[in-house]
């Protein structure tokens, strides 16, 4: 059958394997079906499934003006043994820092299994010359990261300068090397449901191992419905491809129960492939303590009060 | 671009996870043995002296015990709303009318848990529909209907709107308590007397409905509801008493019934069944899209006479879309009605499973190429599993008659005059579904659908402002909105 090439104004797509028409979103019917999903009651083993999955696909984030070796250090730890109380529950995956923390969490994490994740590329607003961006890639893998959080230029989006987003995603990813690249589209500042397919799609066109919504910066950051959106761009590029991206919804997940809700929405649109710290992370900050909470809760069958959850 | 090589499969899954039952609590609802007839504000044992059981479709079990009405239960029935109307209800100031609907109104949605819980006990829909939608809309339809009446004179103005008389209503089992608010509401608010007649299956939420009227203090004779069986319904039709008839159903009863009352003056709208087109252009956004068509047909299990059960695809992108369908499909969750999670429940009754069951073989046997997702199906019960046919011919009868049950069948077209054509090609003409991101081409194709309701961009969305109804055998007369007063209405310019 015919299919339609995706051809976004400005770059043209390889022959070869293609990657899905670009299309459009009706945002009505899209948060109509997030909100049916949010809906879905997820009880006892089926809720500590997931709640001990999200600890585990976690990237526990610090990125403050105000971050210092000590802070990062005291994440770090946390995001080895999340539950001092209870050793059962799973590390997190990964630590997120600015470029300078780097080499601080790198050291404190050693052979713990949990990854070092750094913002760069002029992070958070990518408002920086592409030397400069490619540069900093480069110089936080060289200080071990083991995955970079790339922003792209919303600025040459919004204007139509596709090419010139996609161009530096493909020389961000070389610069990475080995390290997985998470291309971050911030969703709130693109405006349409379009837009976040549109972006989507090029991202992964462009090489990004990992879609992800947001820096956290801007509000709205994550939502269900964008992360639908996304994970509906993932999915047809499997179909299409067969290559396997992964999403990260980052900034504004703070409850457990919107947690779980992102995993059903995860589970049912992309699969039980799709359930693994792999091809999955969550962004978050406050989000670890509630979900240990609730974890604390299944197990016992009683809430504790904060108190009883450590702050990092 | 080596990243866009194929890469083999996806890495293996690193969990099994199934939702734990999240089942909504049944002891909610209390369920009397047996109900009698609901005439003059009472429940009373029915004169014909017999009964029949009602089963939840889900398990088979026994509910409850409802009387079959017999001639002098209807009789009675009619005599008592006659009597309520001419002494009181027709001449009761408009604004009193409308306390009574706005009271059921807020009475339906305090105690719409119970009545959600006992709608899926009862008909197999999921609890996740009736709680959502079905009582939702019916308390919308009479706080809509409250707000007409005192306005009727606005509605028709220099027409002198009067109340007809005793209606008489017959409502279906796929939406019990939708389908009488949709009945019962504009009647009350123009001023009319009822006698109900709820379907032979699905008759509890109709008596639970008594216990709402007697709590908004509804005079007695307002309402009144005589269950039974199919001669219940036609005696209801034949009787002189009756000066309206509403039904709601099959299109062979609905033929019935006009032929009954042909030459008696009665009043008649009927709402029929339906073999709605549901058209997907190569622009429409398409995973929005799947979700349309999913709702469209496997909305309670299909048994919904505007269901979308023609899906008719623009070739270029009938793989791709018909891709998305099946594996959307397979994460529709099939069984217990009372489970939160559940998508597709169970169908309303053996006789109606085995109908599907029939028309399902005759697509297999005509050529079409079938497909179901894999699915645990309960043992007992009423259960057939969400359906797509592809490869369908026009001529098929999958394709003309009225299926009702989770089951599409898919055709293809190549222009929009094409789509058109074909989705007029049946004796029906209740709904149609249009799915394309080109505004224009939405406008062109409404102006040319024969069909009530044309839905852009959605499905199966309804609203009591927005009138209902169909074209050819799906019917005629409206329901809801200002068109849905009509029929309960005497003007002074009619003969």
């Amino acid at each position: 059958m015919a299919k339609a090439p995706a051809l976004v104004g400005g770059f043209e797509l390889p022959a070869g394997p293609r990657l899905p028409r670009v299309g459009s979103i009706d945002a009505v019917a899209l948060e109509e079906r997030a909100a049916t999903l949010a809906k879905r009651s997820i009880k006892r083993e089926s809720k500590v499934q997931a709640l001990e999955l999200a600890v585990r696909m976690m990237d526990l984030t610090t990125l403050e003006g105000q971050d210092t070796p000590g802070k990062v250090a005291a994440l770090c730890a946390k995001a080895m043994r999340p539950d001092p109380v209870d050793l059962n529950v799973p590390p997190v995956a990964a630590v997120c820092v600015y470029p300078n923390l780097v080499a601080t969490a790198k050291e404190r994490l050693a052979g713990s299994g949990v990854k070092v994740a750094s913002v760069a590329t002029a992070f958070p607003s990518g408002q920086s010359p592409t030397e400069l961006k490619v540069a900093e890639a480069r110089a936080v893998v060289e200080l071990g990261a083991d995955e970079v959080d790339m922003v792209i230029d919303r600025g040459a989006f919004l204007s139509g300068r596709y090419a010139k987003v996609y161009d530096e995603i493909v020389r961000v990813k070389e610069a990475c090397g080995d390290a997985h690249l998470k291309v971050i589209l911030e969703t709130g500042e693109l405006g349409t449901y379009d837009n976040v397919r549109r972006a989507s799609l090029l991202a992964i066109a462009a090489g990004a191992d990992f879609v992800k919504t947001s820096t956290g910066k801007i509000s709205p950051a994550a939502t269900l419905p964008v992360t639908l959106c996304m994970m509906e761009a993932v999915r047809d590029v499997y179909a299409e491809t067969g290559r396997v991206v992964g999403i990260k919804p980052a900034g504004g997940i703070r409850a457990s129960k919107q947690a779980v809700q992102y995993l059903v929405v995860l589970h049912e649109t992309l699969g039980p492939e799709w359930l693994t710290p792999d091809l999955f992370r969550f962004g978050a900050s406050s989000l670890l303590n509630d979900v240990l909470m609730q974890l604390r809760k299944e197990k016992t069958g009683r809430y504790q009060s904060q108190d009883y959850f450590t702050i990092d | 671009m080596a990243h866009l090589e194929k890469r083999s499969a996806p890495p293996p899954a690193t969990l099994e996870w199934d939702y734990a039952p999240a089942p909504e609590a049944r002891d909610i609802v209390h369920l009397e043995e047996r109900y009698g007839l609901f005439i003059g504000g009472e429940l009373v044992d029915p004169l014909s002296g017999r009964w029949l059981a009602t089963e939840s479709p889900a398990t088979e079990e026994p509910l409850a015990e409802v009387a079959v009405a017999g001639a002098e239960d209807v009789d009675l029935a009619v005599a008592t709303a006659r009597e309520a109307f001419e002494n009181g209800w027709s001449e009761l100031a408009p604004s009193e009318r409308a306390k009574y609907l706005f009271r059921i109104a807020r009475i339906l949605q305090e105690r719409s848990r119970e009545l959600a819980v006992l709608e899926s006990l009862d008909s197999g829909k999921p609890i996740r529909e009736s709680r959502d939608v079905d009582l939702p809309l019916a308390a919308a339809h009479f706080f809509y209907y409250a707000g007409w009446a005192d306005k009727l004179e606005y509605a028709f103005p220099n027409r002198r709107p009067r109340p007809v008389g005793v209606a008489g209503q017959i409502i279906p089992w796929n939406f019990p308590i939708l389908m009488l608010a949709w009945k019962v509401a504009p009647a009350l608010a123009c001023g009319n007397t009822v006698v109900l007649k709820p379907a032979e299956t699905t008759p509890l939420s109709a008596l639970f409905f008594c216990d709402v009227l007697r709590q908004a203090e509804v005079p007695a004779g307002v309402v009144n509801i005589v269950t039974g069986d199919g001669g219940t319904g036609a005696t209801l039709v034949r009787h002189e008493g009756v000066d309206k008839i509403a039904f709601t159903g099959s299109t062979e009863v609905g033929k019935d019934i006009q032929r009954a009352i042909a030459g008696t003056g009665k009043r008649l709208t009927l709402e029929l069944g339906g073999k709605a087109a549901n058209i997907v252009f190569d622009d429409a956004a398409l995973d929005q899209a799947v979700e349309g068509i999913i709702n469209g047909i496997y909305f309670n299990q299909g048994e919904v006479c505007c269901a979308g059960s023609r899906l008719l695809v623009q070739e270029s992108i009938c793989e791709q879309l018909i891709a998305k369908l099946k594996h959307r499909m397979g994460t529709l969750r099939v069984g217990d009605p009372l489970d939160k999670n559940t998508d597709v429940g169970a169908i309303n009754s053996r006789e109606q499973l085995e109908k599907i069951t029939e028309l399902v073989e005759s697509g297999k046997e005509e050529g079409a190429e079938i497909f179901q997702p894999p699915c645990r199906l309960p043992e007992r019960g009423y259960w057939f599993p969400p359906t797509v046919f592809t490869s369908v011919a026009q001529s098929y009868r999958i394709a003309q008659e009225e299926i009702f049950g989770p089951v599409l069948s898919v055709l293809t077209f190549r222009t929009p005059e094409e789509a058109v054509e074909k989705a007029n090609n049946t004796a029906y003409g209740l709904s149609a579904g249009v799915w394309t991101e080109k505004g224009s081409r939405i406008l062109w194709m409404v102006q040319r659908l024969r069909a009530g309701v044309v839905w852009a961009n959605t499905f199966n969305r309804f609203d009591p402002a927005s009138p209902f109804g169909g074209y050819k055998e799906s019917g005629f007369g409206r329901e809801g909105g200002r068109h849905g007063l009509e029929p309960y209405l005497r003007f002074d310019d009619e003969h």
